[in-house]
């Protein structure tokens, strides 16, 4: 299977704002922002189906998310993960003297991981932090 | 009949909307229903009546399990913790009520702390470029009555703000701008197609992290200079006509987000989209406006302002107030393995923060003040669950354009749960005690 390079930002959405008010350790938050928003190009270099679970990797972390078609897009070359633990396994925490880590603009390394499972919330950062 | 609690202000984001309608049970004890809110607000209110909600603090055991404690014996640990440690950090501050940041800020000032609101991770680069440049700025009432040009760069207010244009910046029908969003020309900059672009009447697809360079040539196509063919992945035809378009206006304003502030460039992105609006300045009337993420982000910024000159990465360890981002943020001294214990109240770094920076906090004494349970408390020693501001206690908040609004009492917290104004009082006066001082 191919693996494919592309530039990850994140955000909020409004699926991700109402599943944080309605408890980060429930599966709807993980359903919300265990998410990597592809364009279809994407799906086609990967080539899997969406709705396929991935593998995402930075220089700084890597995550199992599940890979969606674009629901903002189209953006080429751009690749979309809500923010939330999943998005901060990867991100670029340097500030260079600002104090706001480079939350935007990581490059990540995509992948398929049909048989790896999407960690809810709490079970992420567990497994990372402890 | 159910009873309805009107003027409701919404306690989850920076556009603070203060006409929500809640209806409440007929022994007014239960939310039944939320009107006018968005379906973020909306789930706030109607999530903090919860059957599993957590009402008493507790503490993580050896073994990883959860011991629950009384408000006491938690104000007790938190108190020791603070005081034991040489280096603490006092960070979130973002999800509460202006008062409770006050006491915070005494706690802080008592034991030595680092200070810090989420503005770290959100408009930290808006208040340094502020203070390089200044800002020209206008409140969200002004917007509605008079803003006929309005751009929102790097930000996706129909996600992350949904009431945002209804009620201030494109569809409100204003003293001049009559015909609501016909009034008004919309313009958004972003690297994506978002649900808001799709609303704009020119949507620049800049590429992502390019924003210092496109903001760069709208100055130089203001002025009416010659441009390259393409800047940022935009033609110079297309920039030429943004820049006429907002010349054009009667009143500009730009709404910014973490478009700008999170990417490479950071408070610089900032600094000249100031500019940018400086220089419209000299054709029309402009004004420029972050979108300010938690609903008293703000207020933070204010309180803090007020009483020691800076609005957010504090170090108070020398006994005054010290401010250098890069130096006195959260994410730097923990990554530097600068702290030894870490008190978080009103946010969430174990979801926001980089994942090296949470497991700085979780190898630490924390506690975490949050009604909800998060990955920040996951990672935690202590878990104290207060009342929702906003919904079971009131207090002031600032919105994003720094209008103070009361919030409203609309139920009652379940029984014996403390606010979190009671829970830090509860902790300064066992500081005060501990030190010797009462």
């Amino acid at each position: 299977m191919a693996a494919i390079q592309i530039n990850l930002i994140s955000g909020r959405t409004i699926q991700q704002g109402v599943a944080m008010e309605s408890g980060k350790e429930k599966p709807a938050y993980r359903d919300a922002c265990g998410i990597l928003e592809l364009d279809d190009a994407e799906f086609k270099r990967l080539g899997i189906f969406k709705n396929t679970n991935v593998r995402v990797s930075s220089e700084f972390g890597t995550v199992v998310v599940k890979a969606i078609g674009a629901t903002q897009g189209p953006h080429p070359g751009l690749g979309w993960i809500p923010m939330g633990p999943w998005a901060n396994a990867l991100v670029d925490p340097n500030t260079y003297s600002t104090g706001m880590p480079t939350f935007k603009g990581t490059p990540v390394t995509v992948d398929v991981a049909e048989n790896e499972t999407v960690l809810d919330a709490i079970a992420l950062i567990t497994e990372e932090c402890l | 009949m159910a009873k309805i609690v009107t003027d409701v202000v919404c306690p989850f984001c920076g556009t603070l909307c203060d006409d929500l309608e809640v209806a409440l049970s007929d022994d007014g004890k239960e939310i039944l229903e939320v009107y006018n809110a968005c379906a973020i607000g909306a789930t706030k209110f109607l999530h903090s009546q919860a059957s599993d909600r957590l009402t008493r603090p507790q503490k993580k055991q050896e073994d990883g399990s959860w011991k629950e404690v009384t408000y006491d014996e938690a104000a007790d640990y938190t108190a020791k913790m603070l005081v034991d440690a040489k280096k603490p950090l006092m960070y979130g501050w973002s999800s509460t009520s202006c008062s409770a940041q006050g006491v915070g800020a005494e706690i802080g000032e008592e034991v030595g702390a680092c200070m810090d609101n989420t503005a770290t991770v959100c408009h930290g680069s808006t208040l340094i470029a502020v203070q390089d440049v200044g800002v020209p700025s206008a409140t969200l009432g002004e917007i509605a009555n008079r803003a006929d040009r309005v751009v929102f760069w790097g930000c996706n207010p129909a996600h992350a703000h949904p009431r945002h244009m209804s009620r201030y910046s494109i569809f409100p029908r204003g003293f001049f701008t009559g015909k609501g969003s016909k009034s008004r020309q919309m313009i958004v900059v972003d690297p994506r197609n978002t649900d808001t672009a799709k609303m704009a009447d020119v949507h620049l697809q800049l590429e992502q992290g390019h924003d210092y360079e496109l903001l760069s040539a709208i100055r130089v196509a203001i002025r009416g200079e010659k441009l390259p063919d393409v800047v940022a992945g935009i033609s110079k035809e297309q920039i030429y006509e943004v820049a006429d378009t907002l010349k054009s206006g009667r009143f500009a304003v730009i709404f910014f987000g973490m478009g700008v502030t999170h990417s490479l460039g950071k408070n610089h992105n900032i600094d000249i989209a100031i500019s940018v609006t400086r220089d419209l300045n000299d054709y029309t009337k402009a004004a420029i406006v972050p979108m300010r993420g938690h609903y008293n982000v703000t207020g933070s910024g204010q309180v803090w302002g007020w009483q020691f000159g800076f609005p957010f990465c504090l170090d108070l360890t020398r006994g005054f107030a010290r401010y250098n981002p890069g130096d006195s943020s959260s994410n730097d001294l923990l990554v530097r393995d600068e702290l030894d214990a870490v008190f978080v109240l009103g946010s969430d770094p174990g979801a926001h923060f980089p994942v090296r920076s949470v497991k700085k906090i979780a190898q630490l004494p924390s506690v975490c003040i949050d009604p909800h349970i998060t990955p920040t408390s996951a990672v935690s020693k202590m878990h104290v669950p207060v009342a929702f501001v906003g919904v079971e206690v009131g207090g002031c908040a600032y919105r994003m354009d720094n209008v103070p609004i009361e919030t409203k009492k609309v139920v009652e917290p379940p029984e014996g749960m403390l606010t979190d104004e009671e829970f830090l009082q509860l902790v300064l006066n066992r500081v005060r005690e501990l030190k010797g001082a009462a």
